[in-house]
């Protein structure tokens, strides 16, 4: 089926529901880790299991993350809410409730502004709130997933990490870009709480995750029943998960046929949609007021103190960025299409020159991601450390060469810049007498090309400069080595 | 001591409330993972229906402007500081448990998917 | 002298311990030897650990012989209902859901009782997570009333009040959602407090209804119970709705109320609508002569009226199976307690099903469902909306009876101990149990239930209640009517009790 053909017969109707792990040392409601990736089942306690007779007590500085986030997204933040109990059945809810917030959110009436080829888009915020995550299901059996497995088993160390979920209000009105503007949105939010850094919003570790509504109507008629798309873990997917749903559903709709309201699932491989299992009657949360927990008030001279030290929103940056920092509107919007504006503004204000930051992220990170398949912004790496590694260069402890050795450290491991330039020893070599050394073995070892230099060919010179660099596993200066080279065989200067 | 003018508020007396069948009984078990049997339902249905009519009567309180209480004495922003405090030991956690493998939970297949 | 130990009050025994004219383990052992001769009978206990017990007496006496200052209840036998989580010793809460539990941790006035060097003897019987008045909703057998065997204890806490009656213990902790210490307190003629909601932790109780429970004390004396209640309560910043406040001084008013000899300018409520029609005869008399002994005091006599109490039962009966059937779906199977089920082809949602249905009794099943029904879209408005509406009203009454009375009182239970069975199968009779209690239960507001004489020769309890945090007041009052009734030709009510064999 022809998107384009699609979208000149059907209007998509797109809707966001985003959950961010909150950053915080301690969970929501007790004092375990919220350390990702530790032992199953060792940051629990009776709280966050929910052991007979324990009791919650919330985390305040998930409250403050909250209502920054809110603050971020232009929402009015409530005078007096408080946590409900969401109620329903499931294994990796030590509860089988959830304590989350339901008529009452923190934060309600916001919007955010996209931009998508050229022109803003405003995407309503219906709410922000803050819940608790649950924990973690292993499917034991052939398949590995839940179908069809024999059993499960339960690690209960995500369950009770802070969770704010931010829910759009419905987006109508994109036609065609609207899988564009639903992944605008991500990467914008994205950026907006790294920018806070109440979140790592590492999408691949689960710290943040979307639900994609998607409706078509015709023309004019009414909007369409939705359905959720979940399992969408990628900003990449973000796109796809969308055009692949108005493709599904307009092909219904062409047969005839009526959408369902339904949870569907993301496949990664395949790029399309699949219609989770449906539970045998609609569930019925039966939320009421969680009389663990007393009301959230937050005083007000706190909010207008939060708001006050908000810090600068990528949008205001990009404008930073062009106005302050001279980038071209043509090196704006090429940095826009590859998705890397805020990446580069980043690391700008973290230090770099604008055209070194603007050349990493373009050039070398960029490539990266494409070798991963995700986004730059998906990479392990932060502006902060590709601003350190840019100094680095700067200061003439590391070649580009190096530098780039430097990047591969930080992607592979997670360590810090300077400690994998530690670990992994390096360091230009400056030793001139062995670098002279290298060189002399270079020519030795290549006589028609130092030949061909001699004569006058002097670019030839380039693969004697590999050769030398090579030998050094590049750790030399690929200019200092083209000079020693030139100067040894006569044509320097 | 009794106030001869006050209308007697038997259980339930002329209130149209609604009623608990037996099918109602059953689906409200089902919501609440109770696997309850038949002579069960039967009992219940009599007893459920006799308990909803008499708790009814709240709907007899003209309240549209009173705000709910939830608690005797109203307190707010109750919280805690952001601090690791150590979790309890796995042995323990994993000991009052029915069934474990690989230091998790273990449980029966799962029916349903994730909400 | 053993005999004479287990008849001893709490603070009598504490300052023979601290005196050194008995070593705790011997008061330890007393009670336990008393446990081991009439505790078949009465069934108060679930569990008895009688290492730990003696344990904690040797503690105790280590600690005075090396000098140390003890505390006011060191070395006192307590018994404590299974709802509160005690570290590493059952804890059942009544509930077959529960058997073999042993929790890793301990509730918050568990470990207060331990810090205080107050000596555990064991886990006392209740109705099944807290829902009952009778005890028999037990899922380890009924508790027997020491005054007549053939009767209940009351309930929900009625291991602990028969524990006391029947001097198995001095002291004991009980939970009140509903009226669940103060009537079984009345029943078997001892004095029990219900604190104001948030005095007392509530980290580490097995929640029945979050917005209701209460921890307090059983005493056999006014005294006895203070010192327990000031244990006990404290700001906890485990529980979110712990009032962060000093406690209320509810030993120095214990103290100062059985000093006192006249009530003079006390106004006492008599509450209109907590009376009349349905309560028994002797309960009526018995409370007559008791507002009567109070104004012998001294104390001024005035009739309020709550007329919104009368919504208090239907409000409670919303309230609280909606907060269980949320607090009891933790019981699943997955994490600790029973599994049924589990035989490789059933899947999570029928075992869960299947274990719960095994694991909870008819009254707990019952709630969670009109609790589960409560909760529904389309319901809560109705129902829980409308009933915590009716909280307020209940408290507003309150206020206004309280701008007239300093403390108010009414019969604590309509009805003497009944016989064991004679309800059990018409939940609206069993409901009916708690009239009195309900109010102050809603309105988050202290009651205490002190013996105020017998009819058909069982005891009946006299309900004292004050304003929130102002605990003292019951305290006081109760202290000053208990010497008066202690003075009176009738004596002691609890001096009454036929023996034990």
């Amino acid at each position: 089926m022809n998107y384009a053909d699609v979208i000149a017969r059907y209007e998509p109707v797109i809707g966001l529901e985003t959950h961010v792990e909150l950053g915080t040392a301690s969970k929501m409601f007790c004092g375990c880790s919220t350390e990702f990736g530790a032992d199953p089942n060792t940051h629990t306690c009776a709280v966050c299991l929910g052991l007979p007779g324990a009791l919650p007590v919330a985390n305040e500085k998930a409250i403050e993350s909250t209502i920054q986030i809110g603050l971020a997204l232009n929402c009015s933040i409530a005078e007096w809410c408080r946590f409900a109990r969401k109620n329903y059945f499931y294994p990796d809810m030590p509860k089988n409730f959830q304590t989350s917030q339901y008529d009452e959110p923190l934060c309600v009436e916001g919007y955010l502004d996209v931009e998508v080829e050229g022109s803003t888009v405003r995407v309503g915020i219906e709410r922000v709130h803050l819940e608790e995550d649950t924990g973690k299901n292993t499917h034991v059996g052939t398949s590995g997933r839940i179908h069809g497995a024999d059993y499960s088993l339960v690690d209960y160390n995500r369950a009770g990490i802070p969770l704010v979920e931010i829910v759009t209000k419905p987006v109508p009105g994109t036609g065609a870009l609207a899988p564009e503007v639903a992944k605008a949105y991500v990467t914008e939010l994205r950026n907006i709480l790294r920018t806070l850094g109440v979140s790592d919003v590492r999408m691949e570790q689960g710290s943040l995750r979307c639900d994609v509504n998607t409706s078509l109507n015709l023309p004019g008629a009414e909007w369409g029943t939705r359905t959720e798309t979940k399992n969408v873990n990628s900003l990449r997917s973000v796109e796809r998960a969308v055009r692949s749903e108005i493709l599904r559903q307009a092909e219904v709709l062409d047969g005839g046929g009526r959408v369902t309201q339904e949870t569907r699932h993301f496949q990664e491989t395949t790029g399309d949609t699949r219609r989770g299992r449906s539970k045998e009657e609609a569930t019925d949360y039966r939320y009421f007021p969680e009389p663990d927990l007393v009301p959230i008030a937050p005083d007000p001279d706190w909010v207008e103190s939060l708001r006050v030290a908000l810090p600068e929103l990528p949008a205001a940056r990009r404008v930073r960025l062009r106005d302050e920092m001279g980038v071209s509107a043509e090196d704006l919007a090429q940095m826009s299409n590859a998705g890397v504006v805020d990446l580069v503004g980043v690391t700008t204000f973290a230090g770099a020159p604008v055209g070194e930051a603007r050349n990493w992220w373009l050039g070398y990170l960029a490539q990266k991601a494409n070798e991963r398949g995700v986004e730059p912004s998906d990479l392990p790496i932060t502006p902060q450390q590709v601003a350190r590694v840019i100094e680095l260069v700067a200061s003439g402890v590391l070649s580009v060469a190096l530098a780039r050795q430097a990047v591969d450290g930080v992607l592979e491991t997670g360590s810090d810049v300077d400690a994998v330039v530690a670990e992994r020893g390096l360091k230009v070599v400056s030793d001139t007498a062995a670098l002279e050394q290298a060189a002399d073995e270079a020519i030795a070892a290549n006589p028609d090309i130092a030949d061909k230099v001699r004569g006058g060919k002097l670019p030839a010179v380039g693969a004697l400069v590999g050769a030398v660099m090579t030998a050094t596993r590049g750790q030399a200066d690929a200019a200092a080595v083209k000079q020693i080279l030139l100067d040894r065989l006569g044509v320097g200067g | 001591m009794p106030d001869a003018t006050e209308p007697s508020p038997g259980p339930g007396v002329d209130e149209p409330a609604a009623r608990l069948s037996r099918a109602d009984v059953a689906h409200l078990a089902r919501l609440a993972r109770l696997a309850v049997t038949d002579e069960e339902l039967d009992v219940f249905a009599g007893q459920l229906d006799v308990i909803l009519g008499a708790v009814a009567r709240v709907g007899e309180v003209a309240a549209d402007d009173i705000p709910p209480t939830s608690h005797a004495v109203p307190m707010t922003n109750v919280y805690r500081a952001d601090e690791i405090v150590p979790s309890l030991p796995r042995e323990a956690v994993l000991a009052c448990a029915p069934a474990v493998e690989e230091e998790k939970f273990r449980v029966p297949r799962i029916l349903a998917e994730d909400a | 002298m053993s005999a004479d130990l287990t008849r001893m009050t709490a603070a009598e025994i504490a300052a023979l311990i601290a005196g050194g004219e008995v070593a705790a383990v011997e008061v330890a052992q007393a009670h336990l030897d008393r446990i081991a001769a009439v505790d078949q009978s009465v069934h108060a206990f679930l569990h008895v650990d009688t290492t730990g017990a003696l344990d904690a007496a040797k503690a105790v006496d280590t600690a005075r012989a090396a000098g140390t200052v003890l505390g006011p209840l060191a070395g006192v036998p307590l018994a404590m209902k299974d709802v509160v989580v005690t570290k590493d010793l059952p804890t059942t809460a009544g509930s077959r859901i529960l058997e073999g539990w042993r929790p890793p941790y301990d509730a918050t006035i568990t470990r207060r009782i331990k810090d205080a060097g107050i000596v555990m003897l064991g886990k006392t019987n209740m109705d099944e997570f807290a829902m009952g008045s009778s005890t028999e909703n037990s899922a380890y057998g009924p508790t027997r009333n020491p005054w007549d065997l053939g009767r209940i204890p009351g309930g929900s806490s009625g291991g602990s009040s028969a524990a006391v009656a029947a001097y198995e213990a001095p002291l004991a902790i009980g939970t009140d959602t509903g009226g669940s210490i103060r009537q079984p307190a009345a029943v078997t003629g001892i004095v029990g407090h219900k604190p104001t909601y948030g005095a007392v932790s509530r980290y580490g109780l097995i929640a029945f209804s979050s917005s209701l429970d209460q921890a307090g004390p059983f005493g056999r004396t006014v005294l006895d119970a203070a010192l327990l209640h000031e244990v006990m309560a404290g700001h906890d910043p485990c529980d979110s709705t712990s009032i962060d406040a000093p406690a209320a001084p509810v030993v120095a008013a214990a103290r100062e109320g059985a000093q006192l000899t006249s009530l003079a300018g006390v106004r006492v409520g008599v509450v209109r609508e907590l009376g009349g029609e349905g309560y028994q005869a002797g309960v009526v008399a018995s409370f007559q002569a008791a507002v009567e002994t109070l104004r012998g005091l001294g104390a001024e006599i005035v009739e309020v009226s709550c007329p919104n109490f009368d919504y208090a039962l239907a409000a409670y009966y919303l309230i609280a199976p909606s907060e269980c059937s949320s607090n009891l779906a933790r019981f699943d199977g997955v994490r600790y307690g029973l599994r049924v089920g589990d035989d490789g082809a059933n899947s999570l949602e029928d075992v869960m099903s299947i274990t719960r249905e095994a694991g909870f009794g008819a009254e707990v099943k019952r709630r969670v469902i009109i609790g589960t029904y409560a909760l529904s879209s389309g319901y809560y408005d109705a129902y829980y909306g409308q009933a915590q509406k009716v909280r307020t009203l209940i408290a507003r009454d309150f206020e206004a009876a309280f701008a007239r009375a300093d403390v108010l009182v009414s019969p604590t239970s309509p009805f003497v101990a009944f016989g064991i069975g004679e309800r059990i199968d018409d939940p609206m009779a069993m409901y009916v149990n708690d009239l009195c209690t309900l109010p102050a239960s809603l309105a988050g507001t202290p009651a205490i239930s002190v013996p105020c004489g017998l009819a058909e020769g069982l005891p009946v309890g006299l309900q004292i209640m004050a304003p929130a945090m102002a605990d003292d007041r019951c305290y006081r009052v109760a202290a000053a009517f208990e010497a008066a009734m202690a003075a009176s030709p009738s004596g002691a009510v609890l001096a009454s009790i036929p023996e034990l064999s």
